[in-house]
């Protein structure tokens, strides 16, 4: 498939992916800071700022500045709203090969974003994340399974890791653990499939596990990086015997066996740090892979008769 | 629908049903019309900004009499301009002949000395053909224009079919309505068939010059439904005289570009150099044979509206017929004759530049002032080859909802035309712009048309022509749907309140330990 569309199909998965986890994120904080009246709000909203790698603002972070910032404000490229924006866009221009059902979900809820963001906070968040679901919903039964298929599903899996990392370095970070990671779960959509594993025994390092290495629970990390490296699989034509030429691949197995094989004390116990160290593979994997598949087109500019 | 008070006899059903539905629920459905255009963002942009297309609920009737017309006018002019162009940049025959003034052609700005002799691969030069139709006073459809460079518009025609029969099922119901749910598969075909000489499964592609592009929907829409890439310049790359396209899995070769972009953008090393839109070297592939450009480089002589004026005799001199469609009277302002009566009488003509296309530079007289009138003279001195002047012509109207309810807007009409080399297909109906300000005269989308969805009647006889009703499946029978576990309605009482209990106990143990 085209180079551009594959590019396209691959951040919409991102965006996608990001306004939802974002919307997952700020839920967390904002009942964390309600719940829990022993926490200091400037600290907390500075380090979620932090953690989403927002450096540019002024003045003293609250609520409603990590609102406008993460959420509301199109301007800030680290917002829900410049994340639909920017998904629509990139559905628009691969908009012959997405479905009409798909493209109408995406351009419905770049539509509604207005009236979103004028609701409530936790009523936007769950408006964001049932948005997300459908369009995933349709994009499931709808695409086939050619390569914009495993490039979408590419692109959302590398995200889902970024953002859940990021999630767990708020957990981790948050003073009140006690709160914090039952909400981290539930803002996953996995309380219940936690309960449910761990037969209801709940503890901070048991949950950690849970999101970091649970294989059959898709929103952790490691079967979302199992998920980004089946599908770099299919796209990768000849299978190898010995090793991977592919970058990416490497990256992403790397990532995922040294979480696998480490003792779980180790990655524990300096969890930010650690997560950390993930976002970094996943942007290193990205850019392996535009390097591979999106190459952007040999810039050419004519200038009497020499292609520059 | 209406002649003077009455309805008129076709649209005798139409009007019944709106009738019976009554004001409110018209406007109700309208309006949601509106909603999902945008929902599903069939839009145009005007300057940079995505707006939807006004879509008006009324739906415009041609009888099937009136169309079998329009249908034989249409292939009469796409055959004959095929052969003109071909003749214009090829022997020059009808030079020789005296039909047209060498200069003429040579001195129109779309004509393209670049492309002279290149023979097209199935010799088709105008794969796709939009020609624009008004009735005027008595009924009779005339061409206004031909378009046979990159005619936009026919993504609205299918797109409206099906928004309005989402609309108005009812109204459906009650008519045979010929489907205009072919035309990508025809345009398809008719690409395939122009591929280079010995290519036997073609790759096509659309050629968009991007998103910011007015018509960038209709782009997506006919490469999606033909199923094949939609390109932009920069995916393409020429390599040792062919054409390629990047993807991921390296550069492929394409055979067929049709493109809508505009010649003079298509290539930087033949035109204008500083454009980006383009694919250096495109045109020596097609040159060398290796690529097909639909439609072909150089057809906008055909869309002068000086040549429009030697269509008719273009028509006598290639196909020996007499012109089936009339164009509208017109005077030539290189004619000192013709434009002397012009300039004497120019607060009553219309007044058109050659090379403008949508309503850009018309000039209506009587809706000039005194100075307008002033300025246009002193450019029809200056450059008389530039103008052509045309009488106003009362367009004919068709009910249109508007703010007060019904009333008559002007339309025009802009039939389809698809030329594979053995046939020219017309899709039945085409594009009807409406003018949506009472009195305005221009139908253009960017000056506040909108458009109706034009339906060609069948005839009751027509065998073969279903119409676009949906078609009615037979219901398969025999094999009932799998079920899951029994539901509580299924179990008997006892076992209910058992469970009733269970219930209870278990919710006495968990005790503290909800979560």
């Amino acid at each position: 498939m085209l180079s551009r569309i594959a590019e396209s199909l691959f951040w919409i998965g991102r965006y996608l992916e990001r306004a939802d986890d974002t919307a997952r994120i700020l839920d967390v904080q904002m009942q964390v800071l309600i719940e829990d009246p022993g926490m200091d709000e400037h600290t907390s909203c500075e380090q979620l700022l932090s953690v989403m790698g927002v450096e540019n603002y002024t003045g003293h972070p609250n609520r409603w500045m990590m609102l406008d910032l993460l959420a509301h404000n199109p301007e800030s490229p680290t917002s829900i709203a410049a994340a639909i924006g920017a998904a629509r866009e990139s559905a628009r221009r691969a908009r012959e090969t997405l479905s009409t059902d798909i493209w109408a979900a995406i351009n419905t809820t770049w539509r509604g974003l207005g009236t979103a963001r004028a609701m409530r906070a936790p009523d936007m968040f769950n408006w964001v994340r049932n948005r997300t679901a459908m369009i995933s919903g349709i994009a499931d039964s709808t695409m086939s399974r050619d390569d914009g298929w495993h490039f979408y599903m590419l692109g959302r899996s590398i995200e889902r890791v970024d953002m859940t990392a990021r999630l767990l370095s708020t957990a981790a970070l948050a003073s009140g653990p006690q709160v914090a990671w039952p909400t981290t779960l539930r803002a996953c959509g996995a309380y219940e499939s936690f309960i449910r594993a761990y037969r209801g025994i709940e503890a901070d390092r048991q949950a950690a596990e849970f999101l970091l290495l649970d294989r059959w629970f898709p929103r952790s990390i490691v079967s979302s990086l199992a998920e980004a490296e089946r599908a770099l699989g299919k796209l990768g034509s000849a299978g190898q015997r010995s090793g991977f030429s592919d970058e990416a691949q490497r990256l992403l197995g790397r990532a995922r066996t040294e979480l696998e094989y480490r003792p779980l004390t180790d990655i524990v116990y300096d969890l930010p740090v650690e997560m950390e160290r993930l976002q970094r593979s996943c942007a290193a994997a990205s850019d392996a892979v535009s390097a591979r598949y999106f190459a952007e087109s040999e810039m050419h500019t004519w200038r009497g008769g020499v292609v520059l | 629908m209406f002649e003077g008070s009455e309805v008129r006899p076709s649209y005798g059903q139409v009007h019944a049903s709106f009738e019976k539905m009554g004001a409110d629920e018209v406007r109700l459905r309208a309006d949601s019309l509106a909603s999902s255009y945008l929902e599903q963002g069939v839009t145009f942009g005007v300057e940079g900004e995505e707006r939807p297309f006004p879509l008006d609920i009324v739906p415009r009737l041609i009888e099937a009499e009136d169309w079998d017309h329009v249908e034989r006018g249409v292939r009469q002019r796409v055959l004959a301009l095929e052969k003109f162009l071909a003749d214009a940049y090829g022997p020059g025959e009808l030079f020789a002949d005296g039909v047209v003034p060498r200069e003429t052609v040579v001195t129109s700005p779309h004509y393209h000395r670049v492309v002279a002799g290149l023979e097209p691969a199935n010799g088709v030069r105008v794969h796709v053909a939009g020609v624009d139709l008004i009735r005027d006073g008595n009924g009779d459809f005339r061409v206004l224009e031909d378009n046979v460079r990159v005619p936009s518009g026919v993504s609205y025609v299918m797109t409206n079919r099906r928004a309005l029969s989402a609309a108005l099922p009812e109204v459906f119901a009650d008519h045979r309505i010929r489907p205009v749910s072919q035309y990508s598969q025809r345009l398809l075909a008719a690409l395939r068939k122009a591929a280079p000489a010995g290519v036997s499964d073609p790759t096509v592609v659309v050629l968009t010059p991007g998103v910011y592009n007015s018509a960038y929907f209709e782009h997506t829409l006919l490469a999606r439904t033909m199923g094949v890439e939609l390109v932009e310049g920069r995916d393409l790359v020429c390599r040792s005289g062919r054409v390629m396209m990047r993807t991921t899995q390296g550069l492929e070769p394409v055979h067929v570009i049709y493109r809508r972009i505009d010649d003079e953008f298509l290539d930087p090393v033949q035109f204008r150099p500083d454009s980006a839109l383009g694919v250096p070297g495109i045109i020596n592939a097609a040159r060398a044979g290796h690529v097909t450009i639909a439609n072909a480089v150089g057809n906008g002589v055909a869309d002068d509206k000086l040549l429009y004026t030697y269509v008719p005799d273009l028509i006598r001199y290639y196909l020996s017929e007499e012109p089936i469609l009339r164009n509208v009277d017109t005077w030539r302002m290189g004619e000192a004759d013709q434009r002397e009566e012009v300039l004497d009488r120019l607060d009553e003509l219309v007044l058109k530049p050659v090379d403008g296309s949508g309503g850009k530079g018309i000039v209506i007289g009587p809706a000039a002032s005194k100075e307008e009138l002033e300025e246009l003279r002193t450019k029809i001195l200056l450059d008389p080859r530039a103008w052509i002047a045309q009488p106003v012509i009362s367009l004919s109207t068709v009910p249109t909802l508007v703010e007060h309810g019904i009333r008559p807007r002007h339309v025009d009409l802009r039939p389809f035309a698809v030329h594979d080399g053995d046939d020219v297909f017309v899709l039945p109906g085409g594009l009807t712009r409406v003018a949506l300000p009472e009195g305005e005269l221009i139908v253009n989308s960017s000056r506040g048309g909108g458009s109706k969805d034009t339906w060609v009647l069948a005839r009751p006889t027509d065998p073969d022509d279903e119409g676009d009703a949906p078609p009615t499946a037979t219901p398969v029978t025999g094999i009932s749907q799998s079920a899951g576990p029994a539901l509580d309605g299924d179990v008997p009482e006892l076992q209910v309140h058992e469970q009733e209990q269970q219930q209870q106990q278990g919710d006495a143990q968990a005790g503290d330990r909800t979560c």
